[in-house]
């Protein structure tokens, strides 16, 4: 993308007035989609943004600067910029050696979606409505979408980092609006993974699209979701939206370090029940949140945070980790080369336990069975977080029953980690978009099902 | 703004006959500054530019952005726009805006020179001074999670093949502060902030009075008992919602059966005490533009008045298809994101009772100091709405102890309906929609 050595001119250039650290991000993104919407192909798009990230670190200080100029005129312009704010050191000029380049090109089988037809593509949507709409008559209408992207960045510092990095990202949903005697209802489905086109090789569009459809199509019946605390049984292909915000943003170390977490200063502790082994892995598969090197050039790792329940470690970048004198652990990330990186999520999973899942709904006397959860949110300060249920029953004397509408449902991370009390031998993972400090990632969120004792349900009928 | 007429120039040059084309060009210069501890955590400063082109021809639409102004992506860009046209299905509505007649509205505060001009080390000083300001609001405010600055001056320009080029440029700079609140092994986190055309005008006191007040004010905060109340949301709430119930009447919604609103123009929707207004000529806005993303006149337009809907948000696509004008509400998200009409400038349209004298006038009630769960809790489409909450107890008219980790549910529908008071005090800050104080009857909470 940039020549090694121009990379190394403009790394000594953001050095010229001192400084800790250099960093050059070059990063070049190509994004196709395509959408279908009631029942038009509605317009295809693609595009392609590239552009550099400079960063000078001095201190605890970093000056940053990114351009879309990528001559090696404009990289030194916006490496001044970045070292703007190092002026006041007297350090002499650094010398930087890049150590050999890495480079880690997406798979050999991998199928790029620029080699695919924009024919085939819309094919694809074709088929997602017609099987969304034959789900039943009270769909009335069919939103679907398909996108790929292809991601390649180069990223080298003064340390000697030189990595170069190919991502390539799939992704096909299905939104549907039923309506009845009741309203309008909508469901909801998305299978997204860290592949080329030959992700369709292993999804069943039909099913995606009577998945999505069903959703909507039984919340006509639903009755609103009771009010209060109640035991909560989690599915496992629900999506593991709860550990994301329920405990694994207060773990990131730049939290940590703020003293802005809830579990900061509690490594070793017993923070969660001893059926929690939580880890974060971002060589999880091709799931969402995988990736070979991280967007500061180091590799994705497989971390337990927390493991029987005992807090094990943070999540850590390079700042964070050249603060507190460890490696990073493969953490640090950033939206585009627009941004700073930070600490932030991959694939965060709670492993699966011993209990069968049918017998763990049977065990409930009353309470809530949630198939599908929404988005969430979480103060770390506090811990206490939000998430929606798009898809839950009741649960009565130990069988499900009757469909409810949406809610929300409230907790406290830590307070809820304590009250699993069950932990089922399935697993599934879902695709999510994390969301933090205006920056937005892929993610992936998976657990098995599980048993809570007690969360706060916000429906409206008084239960 | 150069750059905008030659790219410009250069896409008009690059339009044929027999074929409508559209291009959004934006150019921005922003700067961002935090600061921990009273030190730069970090500085950054940036441009970017770039172009989102459309292309129809034969009713078929096809989109495509470039992040850069140069000629050869500007052409590679077009070309795939070209390409992407062929695959979609023919629509006879599709097409780019057409002029109106309307002009675009004078506004004289868009851009501020004095804002530009303003050296670097005042800016970071600024955001020492808010720090240093929500630290000596309490003795409980232990620590800052960041204190910020940031400005923006950003430049578009809006070319379409029916004759439409115009151009706008604007400025804004606001500061905000995380402030963490502690006792014991408690802690509690507000956030504050302050947003202005001119640097000047950054109002940092009320920033940080209002980041320690909220963070200082959680502590020792409970949960409470399951229970029917009424809820009054301060400002930023309320602005929320506002964005929310503003945003099931776009046009587009509407017509594809996604909106809970559809097919009730002149019917009661809710209080008669609410009147929603779309005017993002409004220059308390820091959103206001003279032109929508289409290249159309922004206008005033009243979407719901007295509790009756009016109507909806129509840009020229959804305008065309229902045989009315565009309400100059194009909206779209960046140069890569695609048309859609929406509020660009609404707020409710505030009462006549202060803020106070509504608090005082409340028995029982809870003041809603922040929502969270927003975008997994509110359905559009069945108006559903539940979301997680922390506030204040209001007994007899006056403030007493906080509470946390409770949710708030109702659907819009009957929120609407339970509108009880808008206050006086609507308050301008950063985004599409402006808040005042509101009260909303018979609320379930659910807490203990």
């Amino acid at each position: 993308m940039v020549d090694a050595d121009v990379v190394e001119r403009v790394l000594r250039a953001a050095l010229v007035s001192g400084g800790d650290f250099a960093e050059v991000f070059v990063e070049e993104k190509a994004t196709f989609s395509a959408a279908l919407d009631d029942g038009s192909v509605e317009e295809l798009s693609s595009g392609v943004a590239r552009g550099a990230g400079i960063r000078v670190r001095f201190g605890d200080t970093t000056g940053f600067a990114h351009t879309a100029d990528l001559s090696e005129r404009g990289l030194v312009r916006a490496a001044e910029a970045a070292s703007a704010v190092a002026r006041r050191s007297s350090s002499p000029l650094a010398t930087v050696a890049l150590t050999s380049r890495l480079v880690s090109p997406v798979d050999v089988d991998s199928i790029l979606g620029s080699s695919i037809s924009k024919d085939r593509k819309v094919e694809l949507l074709l088929r997602l409505d017609a099987a969304a709409r034959s789900t039943g008559a009270s769909i009335r209408q069919v939103g679907a979408s398909y996108g790929d992207s292809f991601r390649r960045f180069l990223v080298a510092n003064s340390n000697g980092t030189f990595v170069e990095e190919e991502q390539i990202r799939t992704r096909v949903s299905v939104s549907t609006v039923a309506v009845g005697d009741t309203g309008m209802q909508g469901g909801y489905e998305t299978v997204a993974r860290t592949m080329g086109f030959e992700l369709l090789d292993e999804v069943d569009l039909e099913e995606l699209a009577r998945t999505a459809a069903n959703r909507a199509i039984t919340k006509l019946s639903a009755r609103p979701a009771p009010s209060g605390k109640l035991p909560v049984v989690l599915n496992g292909r629900g999506g593991g939206v709860l550990f994301h915000e329920a405990c694994g943003h207060g773990l990131e170390a730049d939290h940590i370090a703020k003293n802005s977490s809830v579990y900061t200063g509690k490594v070793g502790d017993q923070v969660a029940s001893p059926l929690v082994t939580l880890l974060d892995d971002g060589t999880f598969g091709r799931e969402w949140g995988t990736y070979r090197y991280d967007d500061e050039g180091n590799p994705a790792k497989s971390n337990v945070l927390i493991k029987d329940g005992v807090l094990v470690d943070y999540m850590w970048d390079q700042s964070q980790s050249d603060r507190a004198a460890r490696g990073s652990s493969g953490n640090g990330r950033r939206q585009s080369y627009a941004h700073l990186p930070m600490v932030r999520m991959t694939n965060t999973y709670l492993t699966a336990g011993e209990s069968n899942p049918e017998e763990i709904i049977a065990d409930t006397q009353y309470g809530i069975y949630i198939a599908q959860l929404g988005g969430g949110q979480v103060n770390t300060a506090t811990g206490d977080f939000v998430f929606g249920m798009t898809e839950a029953y009741l649960i009565e004397n130990g069988e499900i029953t009757a469909p409810l509408r949406e809610a929300n449902l409230i907790g406290n991370g830590p307070e809820v980690l304590r009250n699993i009390d069950a932990v089922a031998d399935d697993f599934s993972i879902v695709p999510g978009t994390c969301g933090k400090d205006g920056q937005s990632v892929p993610v992936g969120c998976g657990q098995p099902t599980l048993r809570i004792t007690e969360v706060t349900i916000g429906g409206t009928a008084n239960g | 703004m150069d750059d905008l007429v030659k790219a410009a120039k250069f896409i008009t040059s690059a339009m044929v006959e027999g074929e409508a084309m559209e291009a959004f060009i934006l150019s921005e210069r922003e700067v961002a500054i935090r600061i921990y501890e009273l030190e730069i955590e970090s500085l950054t400063t940036a441009e970017s530019s770039g172009v989102g082109i459309r292309v129809v021809r034969d009713g078929r639409t096809g989109i495509s952005y470039a992040g850069t102004l140069d000629r050869d992506s500007i052409a590679k860009a077009i070309e795939e726009a070209r390409d992407n046209s062929r695959f979609g299905t023919p629509d006879e509505f599709a097409g780019v805006a057409e002029p109106d007649g309307v002009e675009p509205p004078m506004m004289s505060s868009q851009w501020s020179h004095e804002l530009l001009t303003t050296p670097m080390e005042k800016k970071i000083e600024l955001a020492r001074d808010l720090e240093r300001l929500t630290r000596r609001f309490d003795k409980r405010i232990r620590s800052l999670n960041s204190s910020n600055y940031g400005e923006s001056a950003f430049a578009s320009a809006i070319i379409n093949s029916n004759g439409i080029e115009r151009y706008s440029e604007a400025t804004y700079c606001w500061a905000y502060a995380h402030a963490l609140a502690g006792e014991g092994d408690e802690s509690q986190s507000g956030f504050g902030m302050s947003a202005a055309k001119n640097f000047a005008e950054i109002d940092i006191e009320f920033a940080a009075n209002e980041a320690a007040s909220k963070a200082t004010r959680m502590l020792g905060a409970r949960k409470p008992n399951s229970m029917r109340t009424m809820v009054i949301f301060e400002p930023e709430v309320s602005r929320s919602f506002t964005s929310i119930v503003a945003g099931t009447l776009s046009a587009e919604r509407v017509q594809k059966g996604r909106s809970l609103f559809a097919n009730r123009i002149g019917e009661g929707v809710a209080s008669t005490k609410l009147t929603l207004v779309d005017d993002p000529t409004d220059e308390r806005f820091f959103s206001a533009v003279p032109i929508d993303d289409e290249g159309l006149a922004s206008r005033r337009n009243v979407m719901i008045e007295n509790g009756e809907l009016k109507g909806y948000f129509y840009d020229s696509y959804t305008g065309r298809k229902a045989g009315v004008r565009s309400t100059g509400s194009g909206n779209r998200g960046g140069i890569a994101g695609s048309s859609a009409p929406g509020p660009r400038g609404c707020y409710f349209e505030p009462g006549t009772t202060s803020r106070e004298a509504l608090i005082e006038s409340v028995d029982s009630a809870i003041l809603i100091q922040s929502i969270s769960g927003v975008h997994s809790g509110v359905n559009p489409i069945s108006g559903d709405f539940s979301v997680g909450a922390e506030g204040v107890v209001i007994s007899k008219g006056e403030l007493g102890e906080p509470i946390k980790e409770f949710t708030i549910s109702s659907t819009i529908q009957k929120m609407l309906g339970d509108i009880h008071e808008v206050a006086s005090d609507l308050t301008f800050r950063l985004g599409s929609a402006a808040g005042m104080t509101l009260a909303i009857q018979d609320v379930s909470v659910s807490g203990n």
